[in-house]
């Protein structure tokens, strides 16, 4: 009875195990190999760390990962602190709520590729959007996606207005778990509305900032989608971010194996944050 | 001092809410208006259904749409037998190796199969499945999110109704499936709706893993619409662009509540 028990939660779980293995676990480990024994598209007899040392002389790497970096530092925080915002907002008892609710959360359902299309227009040069707005005060304009300096900004800008939305849910469900027996003893002591956001409501809210960081974080090095769009990663690599690189690498270059190495790279980024994650998740249960 | 914070915070909330609504505002008023009114806003510019026309005969819009259907459904549709029968032998059945399995489940959560592009694209060249609805949608059956929510659910499911069950004598499969799916419904359309917008609005690997119009959905299908080579005027790519999120943004405005619930749901584990 027993080891029959044991065959069925087996047969049960083959399926879901088999493809997970499939397409998780045995390209992590074919990555891996193919970063050491890999060269071009080919397979070498013996390993070498040739592509790793190629990784240490690849100053478009390097400008890749300051912008991968860069990218995160930026939006992330960025996301969330508009996040909180809107969630106070969405969660107030301000006229039209509803509305603002549909509005903040509608990016997160529309496709990146389909909306960068959209954004693209805004940024386009010389009948773009933006530039309009800027002519009408005098300015000659920005070039939005073509100015190195700027191009990584502007992909920013829709990085945030896609995510901040999303992770304001996740402030909403926390914000509707705060007992609210705390908020009337704060009006009883004539608490400003600065110190109640800043000695409750913020404190408790931490557990759900810590979890969106992590997930911001992680999200900020997967979203790659409206590079294909408006950027391409240029000009000269200045808004290449580095998904979107080792997709380059794969597809454009056909170097598989440098790819490879560029993946185990990815994958070590990745692993830390998700080390940094278990940490956090620990402490949010210690803090309950 | 408190109704002028007050103002200024009202406003500010307002101000972000045009801002981010305004790109879809912004491709509707393009979408209905002849090309000259894209960048001039007027009142009395005439409406018009020639870009939606212009761009329906340019891209094989409807083709793309059945593949992003087709695609999304057939996701769905594994991902919900799968995840449910591994996640109900981890929720409730003792073996030998529970939670090293369980840790290579939740190893998923971080390393996505967009990540490892490369080796998947090898190994579905390998089982002659490029360029099929197969190729695009298997790497995402075994959902390692899906798992993990739908063994939480089950995990509050009390065991009594599955010794009643047992009594009555159902099989293992029958239990499963008249005990635990009814009880966890609002968790599977929490999943379902956070797997159908991923799903319907997912790029990098369609893009990787689909050559022709006979597999390609509409977003692949859209980066290759909007292209600026491909010399599209504005007002066409916006009424493509309504096209393909249209069918998606009507599921999103009728079950809205569903849908912030769902996405809160899933977020909260």
């Amino acid at each position: 009875m027993r080891s029959s028990r044991q065959i069925h939660a087996w047969l049960l779980l083959l399926p879901a195990l088999c493809l997970l293995v499939a397409f998780t676990h045995y390209p992590v480990i074919k990555t891996i190999a193919r970063s050491f024994f890999g060269f071009g598209t080919r397979w070498e007899g013996k390993a070498s760390l040739d592509n790793y040392r190629f990784l240490l002389e690849d100053d478009v790497l390097m400008q890749v990962l300051f912008n991968s970096f860069l990218y995160a530092a930026i939006t992330v925080p960025v996301s969330i602190i508009l996040a909180i915002a809107m969630a106070l907002w969405v969660n107030s008892k301000m006229v039209g709520r509803g509305i603002l609710r549909t509005a903040y959360f509608t990016p997160t359902v529309l496709p990146m590729i389909s909306v960068a299309n959209i954004w693209l227009f805004f940024y386009s040069p010389e009948i773009g959007l933006l530039n309009k707005l800027l002519g009408l005060v005098g300015h000659g304009g920005i070039n939005w996606l073509g100015d190195p300096s700027v191009a990584l900004y502007s992909l920013m800008a829709m990085t945030i207005w896609k995510e901040a939305g999303f992770f304001m849910i996740f402030y909403l469900a926390a914000l509707q778990t705060i007992d609210s027996n705390l908020y009337h003893a704060a009006a009883i002591e004539n608490a400003s509305k600065w110190t109640v956001f800043k000695r409750i409501t913020f404190p408790l809210l931490m557990p759900t900032t810590l979890f969106v960081l992590v997930n911001a974080l992680l999200n900020a090095f997967k979203l790659v989608d409206h590079l294909f769009i408006l950027t391409k990663g240029g000009p000269n690599n200045a808004s290449n971010l580095l998904l979107y690189y080792i997709f380059e690498n794969a597809f454009s270059f056909f170097d598989t194996a440098y790819a490879a190495a560029l993946t185990v790279l990815l994958l070590s980024i990745l692993v830390v944050l998700a080390l940094v994650q278990f940490g956090v998740i620990e402490k949010r249960v210690h803090y309950r | 001092m408190s109704r002028l914070t007050h103002f200024v915070s009202v406003a500010m909330a307002w101000i972000l809410g045009v801002i981010w609504f305004f790109p879809l505002i912004y491709a509707i008023w393009a979408a209905i208006h002849p090309p000259e009114f894209a960048t001039k806003f007027s009142l009395f510019a005439p409406l018009t259904m020639q870009n939606f026309i212009e761009a329906w005969d340019q891209a094989p819009f409807l083709r793309y749409m059945i593949n992003t259907i087709a695609i999304t459904m057939l996701i769905l549709a594994g991902q919900l037998v799968l995840c449910t029968l591994a996640a109900y032998a981890l929720a409730r059945m003792e073996f030998f190796g529970r939670g090293v399995i369980f840790a290579l489940v939740l190893m998923q959560l971080m390393v996505v199969p967009e990540i490892l592009i490369v080796e998947n694209y090898q190994t579905l060249a390998g089982l002659n499945l490029i360029d099929t609805y197969w190729g695009v949608a298997l790497p995402y059956f075994a959902s390692a999110f899906g798992i993990f929510l739908l063994r939480q659910t089950f995990k509050t499911v009390p065991e009594d109704l599955e010794n009643a069950a047992k009594i009555e004598g159902c099989s293992l499969l029958a239990i499963i499936w008249k005990v635990y799916v009814p009880l966890a419904k609002p968790t599977y359309l929490a999943f379902s709706l956070v797997s159908i917008s991923y799903h319907w609005n997912n790029f990098l690997w369609p893009l990787v893993v689909t050559n022709t119009e006979k597999s390609r959905p509409l977003t692949v299908g859209m980066s290759i619409f909007g292209a600026p080579e491909s010399g599209v005027d504005w007002s066409i790519i916006s009424a493509g662009t309504l096209i393909s999120v249209g069918p998606l943004l009507i599921l999103f405005i009728l079950f809205q509540r569903q849908f912030v619930q769902s996405f809160m749901q899933a977020g909260i584990k």
